[in-house]
């Protein structure tokens, strides 16, 4: 047995640096659901199956180039990142491009690039790199400090508007400072404090978010608008049953009902080709990911890699969390990918990123113990 | 059994509760999970019978039904916009295979000229691949009938019963009605921005431009749906519920198109603009910009080489020149600068000037158009008979500012606001304006000497005739001031309930009446005997105006044949107007391009105008009959 397993750690460690073999196979396994799910969901239309095909390979690319630089450097890159990515927004809030009533991107002549995008690493990287500078003796101001390097440019992806990102660079910060430490008296104090605030906080949501929240509760008070969205994709899943109606078999999704079928609302393609069956497996594969990912969390030597780790894995949860609630009619309908499904480069690139630090924090970690 | 992996100084107990955190984290993420679990056990388990014969019972697609297009009438009931309906032959892209191949073998049935192929690749560039997209309109009777012998050959292919905007009217009054065209990536962030994609599903057309643009959101109504069983192959086969449309709500103008229509046959083949509003509501009676344009062509996509003659064409026929074309007003901006010099007390009526033709300032020679001049010359006397030296005297007293700040109020250089997109600024001169409008330091300084000729209307004056025309209407109004609008009012389609496009004042000046009063007075005199005697001789109603004449100055990129250039270097004519003299029912500003004096070409248009307007007369010539067959056509 010992001798299969350095073998086996010969072959692996031997050609690819610094890849964590249990991050890798799940993510390629769900990548494999999802180029199958991508290919039925085009089938009808211009098939981009090449197209997802090489943006994972961009990405996975990119995730062992990640993977190669060490903790120690990343951490250095923090704050430029931030400070960036910050300047970027308030460039896009200034003088972004206006596009579908949202101004989220920036022309920088050749391309136009989304700057949101990149706060979701950058607010977990700086606020890690916050909490480890001061470790030594952690107060309730630094804590507060941390929230407001959270609440700029949180605050500025919501203006965009831009809720599904905006939640995503939100719950990103906020598990740094969970993990952190942040007491629970303050965190149940911001729920209930945020429970009472509802109905304020319910003035300030543009007429279409309030849409969205009030078509969940009753699908049928916009057939054409979002409600069409929920109820479309429900009746896929729902008439899934439990194993499916087959691989490019969907009705629904080969009649046209299932609006952006390849990208945000994927998963009512898979739920209604694959059946419950199929979710388990999809379910268990994830659950497989964050548990890995919390493993590699637990085992983290500094506080940076640690609260990064964490950071990173509970956001991946949070994106195929509230993707498959949204999709499956029990959360209001937000722009957010199912990771590593969703047909599209940019969150496939942010998603191996993080996926790439992690892996970074495991292997290297290794080394500096040997 | 406490692990240290950390190199550096670090409290157990942190370690211990991040990772009593993680656990609590753990422990979230699986009931999460579970909950989404729970969800699609009742989705897929529980309720799948359910969902099964919504998805299979089956295929119940959502199809939305069009409203129809309000429809738009002028202050007299005639019909300026309608719709009609029509079959059109319609691809939808993705589902045919060789859309090249499928297009010749339709040719052979029915006729498809190279535009119309030209045609349907650009509006298919502009829409998504799954929409069905018109390659012809307007098929007659028997191409529906053959096209039906044959639809088996043509999947993919439609003949569908569409409606269609129509302008009556044609060329009249098209600058302010605008049209409506298939709706582009712009129209959608409209339509995105004012919360209307889910109702604007199926909707292929938007208003681009006029009285159509702006109030497209009323024009439009409220998209219906169908709930359409499909077969397997996507094709309906049966409605099971309907959700009736709403149709758009209708409009009345306070346009009247007959009147409209005698303006634009007064002007002919010469180009200029007339605005011409009913003082005591702001109402505008009628809009015209000449050349004009035939709306219809743009309704299904203009053709190329209809848009290219429009848009080669040097007269600009599309350039909406009452509203967007600015020029300097000339001798019509007299009348208020005699107000500003009564208003703030720089002159009385009595005080006269002696002119002998000329008015030295800063060793420059400002000319009079009279040689030798006017001799003594009041301000009665300064607007019958147009002297310019009075209002050189004028302008220098009064000062740049002082004319910027009287002339604001009335609303030259500003927006006045009128309900079509489109409209200039112009240009209100003084200091600080000409300090924002130049870079270089010596640029931005005023000099004395250009307060001079903008007295006389000339200089960096520049207003357009809407603007003159709610100027003209204020005084006729003794200073109260309405906002220009097009809409009278809204009348709801389901309720039949009308809104008013209320006319509520926007301004009340504070001028003396008896300023005003002289004003009048010698508005009256240059129809009776100054500049615009001949153009209102037996007139049988009292009309007070005063005639203009704008130099034109340069002919900075424009390249004409030699004729052309001669008569295009004239200078333009204006004029402006009210009647009756002593209660105002329309009020007017108008120029002709390159028409010479103003008591020469425009002074007869407004003769023509008033005629019509306050005795039905209508001016010699074609126009009876073409007014009587508009009248026919109602």
């Amino acid at each position: 047995m010992t001798t299969f397993a350095e073998i086996r750690h010969r072959l692996w460690h031997g050609t690819v640096d610094h890849l964590d073999a249990p991050l890798f196979f799940i993510t390629i396994a769900i990548m494999g659901v999802g180029l199958a799910t991508v290919f039925s969901a085009t089938y009808d239309s211009q098939n981009r199956l090449m197209g997802q095909f090489i943006n994972m390979a961009v990405a996975l690319t990119l995730m062992w180039g990640v993977a190669q630089v060490p903790p120690q450097k990343l951490m250095r890159f923090a704050v430029p990142i931030y400070v960036g990515g910050l300047i970027l927004l308030i460039l896009v809030f200034l003088f972004g491009i206006t596009v579908n009533g949202a101004r989220r991107w920036l022309n920088i002549g050749i391309t136009r690039i989304q700057p949101s995008e990149i706060m979701k690493l950058a607010m977990p990287l700086m606020l890690a790199w916050y909490f480890n500078k001061y470790e030594a003796g952690l107060k309730a101001r630094h804590y507060a400090v941390a929230a407001l390097l959270l609440a700029v440019p949180f605050l500025l992806v919501a203006k965009q508007p831009d809720l599904g990102t905006a939640i995503l660079i939100g719950a990103a910060g906020f598990y740094v400072l969970f993990f952190a430490g942040l007491q629970w008296k303050v965190i149940v104090g911001l729920a209930v404090a945020g429970a009472a605030a509802a109905p304020v906080l319910w003035n300030f949501l543009h007429d279409y978010q309030k849409k969205r929240i009030l078509t969940l509760i009753d699908p049928t008070s916009d057939p054409l608008g979002s409600g069409y969205h929920i109820i479309q994709s429900t009746i896929a899943i729902g008439s899934g049953g439990t194993t499916g109606k087959g691989w490019l078999q969907g009705t629904q999704t080969h009649l046209e009902f299932i609006p952006e079928k390849h990208t945000d609302f994927i998963f009512a393609v898979f739920g209604e080709e694959w059946g419950l069956l199929g979710n388990v497996v999809l379910l268990v594969l994830y659950l497989l990911l964050i548990g890995r990912g919390l493993m590699i969390a637990a085992n983290a030597s500094t506080l940076f890699a640690r609260l990064l780790a964490g950071s990173i894995t509970l956001s991946l949860f949070t994106y195929a969390f509230i993707n498959m609630g949204m999709v499956s009619g029990i959360m209001p309908v937000v722009g957010v990918p199912l990771p590593f499904m969703s047909y599209g480069g940019t969150a496939l690139v942010t998603l191996c990123t993080g996926l790439g630090i992690l892996m970074s924090i495991q292997t290297h970690r290794m080394l500096v113990k040997k | 059994m406490r692990r240290r992996h950390d190199p550096f100084h670090h409290q157990d107990s942190d370690l211990d509760r991040f990772r009593f955190r993680l656990g609590f984290a753990a422990v979230a993420v699986l009931l999460a999970f579970l909950l989404l679990f729970t969800r699609f056990v009742w989705l897929q388990v529980v309720q799948h019978d359910y969902y099964t014969t919504r998805a299979e019972g089956n295929r119940i697609s959502l199809v939305p039904v069009t409203p129809n297009r309000g429809v738009i009438v002028d202050r007299n009931g005639t019909v300026l916009a309608r719709n009609y309906s029509a079959f059109t032959l319609e691809i939808t892209p993705s589902r045919v295979h060789d859309l090249e191949a499928t297009i010749d073998a339709l040719g052979t049935l029915i006729e498809v000229q190279a535009k119309d192929r030209k045609r349907f690749k650009k509006l298919m560039e502009e829409s998504k691949n799954f929409e069905s997209i018109p390659i012809r309109t307007r098929l007659t009777d028997k191409e529906v009938a053959t096209f039906a012998a044959n639809r088996f050959r043509f999947p993919g292919v439609e003949v569908k019963a569409r409606l269609f905007r129509q302008y009556p009217l044609g060329e009249i009054g098209s600058h302010a009605l605008g049209y409506i065209g298939r709706v582009n990536d712009r129209d959608l962030e409209r339509i995105e921005v004012a919360e209307q994609a889910a109702n604007y599903k199926g909707t292929d057309h938007f208003g681009k431009s006029g009285i159509e643009q702006k109030y497209e959101f009323h024009l439009h109504g409220q998209t219906g749906y169908e709930e359409v069983e499909v077969d397997a192959g996507g094709r309906a086969v049966r409605i099971l519920s309907r959700t009736p449309p709403v149709p758009g709500n209708n409009l009345t103008l306070t346009l009247d198109s007959k009147l409209q229509k005698v303006v634009e046959q007064a002007f002919g083949e010469r180009r200029g603009a007339l605005v011409a509003i009913e003082p005591e509501s702001g109402g505008v009676l009628a809009l015209v910009s000449m050349p004009t344009f035939d709306p219809n062509l743009f309704v299904d996509g203009i053709r190329a080489d209809d848009w290219d003659a429009y848009n080669n064409d040097p007269d600009k026929p599309m350039l909406n020149r009452a509203i967007y074309g600015a020029y300097p007003p000339g001798s019509t901006f007299k009348p208020f600068m005699a107000l500003a010099a009564l208003e703030t007390g720089k002159r009385t009526p009595q005080q006269a000037i002696s002119d002998p033709g000329y008015y030295m300032f800063g060793g420059h020679q400002f000319r009079d158009d009279k040689k030798g001049g006017h001799g003594i010359v009041d301000m009665y006397k300064s607007i019958v008979h147009s002297c310019d030296t009075y209002y050189y005297v004028l302008a220098n007293d009064l000062g740049i500012d002082g004319i910027s700040n009287f002339m604001g109020q009335l609303g030259f250089g500003q927006r006045t606001g009128i309900d079509i997109e489109g409209e200039a600024e112009g240009v209100l001169p003084s200091q600080a304006w000409k300090k924002k409008r130049f870079k270089k330091p010596e640029q931005q300084k005023w000099y004395a000497g250009e307060t001079i000729s903008i007295g006389i209307g000339q200089g960096y004056n520049s207003y357009t005739m809407l603007q003159l025309a709610q100027a003209t209407a204020t005084v006729a109004n003794n200073g109260v001031m309405f906002r220009p609008h097009l809409v009278k009012y809204i009348t709801d389609a389901k309720s039949g309930a009308k809104t008013m496009i209320e006319p509520e004042p926007m301004r009340i000046l504070p001028f003396k009446q008896q300023n005003i009063d002289v004003i009048k007075k010698a508005l009256v005199g240059v129809n009776k005997e100054g500049t615009g005697t001949r153009a209102f001789a037996g007139a049988e109603y009292e009309a007070a105006g005063k005639t203009g004449t704008a130099q034109v100055f340069s002919l900075k990129g424009e390249k004409y044949e030699a004729g052309k250039v001669k008569e295009r270097l004239r200078d333009h004519a204006l004029f402006m107007a009210y009647a009756p003299a002593d209660a105002p029912k329309i009020a007017l500003a108008v120029i002709v391009e390159n028409g010479g004096f103003g008591a020469q070409s425009a002074a007869p248009i407004a003769r023509m105008v008033f005629d019509y307007y306050l005795l039905g007369k209508l001016p010699k010539g074609a126009a009876e009959e073409d007014a009587a067959a508009v009248e026919a056509d109602e």
